[in-house]
């Protein structure tokens, strides 16, 4: 009778560390997506500057809205991780005043690379757009798995730090959505 | 003379450099000049008869704050139509280094040019990143005015080169007498500030944080605040039971202003940078108020490094509070404040100052042609 129960708690013990390993290496490949992601959205963030910067030294806007632009981009460039979510937000608000410019789009037009550098800043700006929402999805869901009692109890994200959510204005389109560029 | 003058920033917001173009446009009327000035505006708002709108300016951030700037295509063909039409014997820009009309103008200009710069700014990595693009249309320049010395090192550090010294004008008559608000400045004493009040470098919240100091033993001093910006935010930065002690006015009219400056027992300039000559200090100066200002280098040397008018460590709320209690105190010491901060101002009146612009633009027309389009 003993040996019966002992061995059912032993099962028991067995299958319930069994499950707490198995949450653990979820919050593990759910915190090694967290950085995945956050190294794709400073890809595209980084990729992004790139874009309004060669358009900023493009020559086909005029000194100031390349001097705005570029003061912007360099901003962005220098923020440390602090102020990363305001300085890349500015640019975005410098990239949307530069597009909401009434008739800059007629003025580009069949100027030389002025097609390609607008689509590749508008694709820069929708992949930063897409990054982030990303991982701000995956850093939800890895705080919700970190908030779980048995992860608390036993620990189960170790070192790992909390991720943040990243925050910012990454619309580069007006407010109606309509794509200006 | 002909003068086309162009602003950077928006006619319709006030601001230390839209009122110091104002002014000294009024002035060189008065003077017998011919003046036209190109700035932001919305085409549907009254504007002076010497103002053409070039646009609604739009709100971008630059330099760490929002500002109001015009560019892009429908700005430039206004600056450039207003030169070939204006026939200027000179062109005078603002502040050139600020991406918006001042250096459109120069890019698309072509004879003498006059430029101001007004801010003090530490060198700065972006005007280095993107000076190719700025070089071009600021080498144009011919004679370069600063407004203060640490404008005139801004410059020199940015464009190289030098600049004659003229610093800002004050229209002192019209400070010198109004009639202050109603139930102001009243018996418990009352201090009064005017700026943006969501600006950080204005201050604000190193006097609200003095206020908090002072209040507790003073129960009936008060604060009057006015410019633009959110007052609700601002208010809810004092303890609940301050802020009904606390009068925020929002934007107020040039005429209102001066009431405000003759509101109130003593007037406190908190900025914590950014100002090259604290044009709303000098203000208040004209206006015989007894002044409390941080110790940045352009209220030192404005107040005559002290003398007419106290200086606090800048930033430091506890140090305000004292400066601030001390005058309210002293009646006597008020008074003489005020005589030495009227006596101190009338060396920067615009009258004085115009004639300098004026033999500036002497100076760059002789044996020159007329401003004209570029190219």
């Amino acid at each position: 009778m003993i040996w019966t129960f002992i061995v059912i708690a032993l099962f028991a013990l067995l299958l319930f560390v069994v499950f707490v390993s198995w949450r653990a290496g979820r919050l593990d490949r759910l915190h090694n997506r967290v950085e995945a992601a956050r190294t794709a959205l400073d890809l595209a963030m980084v990729r992004r500057s790139s874009a309004a910067s060669e358009l900023a030294s493009s020559g086909l806007l005029d000194p100031a809205n390349s001097l705005l632009l570029a003061s912007a981009v360099r901003r962005a460039k220098d923020a440390d991780a602090a102020e990363r979510d305001l300085a890349e937000s500015d640019l975005t608000r410098a990239l949307r005043a530069t597009f909401s410019q009434p008739g800059l789009r007629s003025e580009l037009d069949g100027q030389d690379g002025a097609t390609e550098l607008l689509a590749e800043v508008d694709a820069a700006a929708h992949q930063v757009f897409i990054a982030r929402k990303f991982y701000n999805d995956v850093a939800a869901r890895t705080i919700d798995a970190r908030r779980r009692p048995l992860a608390r109890v036993f620990r189960l994200s170790g070192n790992a730090p909390q991720p943040e959510f990243f925050e910012m204005d990454d619309s580069i389109a007006e407010d109606d959505g309509a794509r200006t560029v | 003379m002909r003068i086309g003058v162009a602003c950077p920033y928006s006619w319709d917001v006030p601001g230390g450099v839209q009122q110091h173009i104002r002014d000294l446009t009024e002035t060189l009327i008065e003077l017998g000049h011919d003046v036209s000035v190109i700035a932001p505006a919305d085409d549907d708002k009254p504007l002076p008869d010497y103002v053409v709108a070039a646009g609604k300016a739009v709100p971008v951030p630059y330099n760490g704050s929002v500002a109001r700037l015009a560019f892009g295509p429908l700005s430039v063909s206004r600056v450039r139509r207003w030169v070939k039409e204006g026939n200027f014997d000179v062109l005078h820009v603002h502040e050139p280094t600020v991406p918006s009309l001042s250096l459109l103008a120069c890019w698309v200009a072509a004879g003498p040019i006059v430029a101001t710069v007004h801010t003090a700014m530490p060198r700065s990595r972006v005007l280095l990143a993107a000076q190719p693009v700025l070089r071009s249309a600021l080498e144009k320049i011919d004679g370069r005015i600063a407004v203060s010395e640490a404008a005139r090192t801004t410059l020199v550090e940015h464009l190289g080169g030098d600049a004659v010294l003229i610093p800002n004008g004050v229209a002192t008559r019209r400070y010198r007498h109004a009639d202050p608000l109603t139930g102001w400045p009243g018996t418990g004493g009352a201090i009064g500030f005017l700026g943006r009040m969501d600006e950080p470098r204005k201050g604000l919240s190193v006097l609200l944080r003095a206020f908090e100091i002072l209040a507790p033993r003073r129960e009936n001093l008060r604060l009057l605040i006015a410019g633009p910006g959110d007052a609700d935010e601002q208010s809810l930065k004092l303890p609940p039971e301050l802020r009904q002690r606390a009068l925020f006015l929002g934007e107020v009219t040039e005429e209102d202003k001066v009431r405000v400056l003759h509101s109130v027992d003593v007037f406190c300039s908190p900025n914590t940078g950014g100002e090259s000559f604290g044009i709303v200090t000098a203000e208040a100066m004209a206006a015989g108020v007894p002044i409390v200002a941080s110790d940045i280098d352009a209220f030192h040397k404005v107040l005559r490094g002290g003398s007419a008018g106290e200086l606090f460590a800048t930033g430091d709320a506890e140090a305000l509070a004292a400066a601030a209690a001390r005058l309210l105190d002293d009646p006597a010491r008020r008074a003489e404040l005020s005589v030495a901060a009227l006596a101190a101002v009338a060396s920067y009146d615009w009258e004085v100052v115009a004639r300098d612009v004026v033999s500036v633009y002497e100076t760059v027309v002789l044996g020159r042609a007329t401003v004209g389009v570029a190219q």
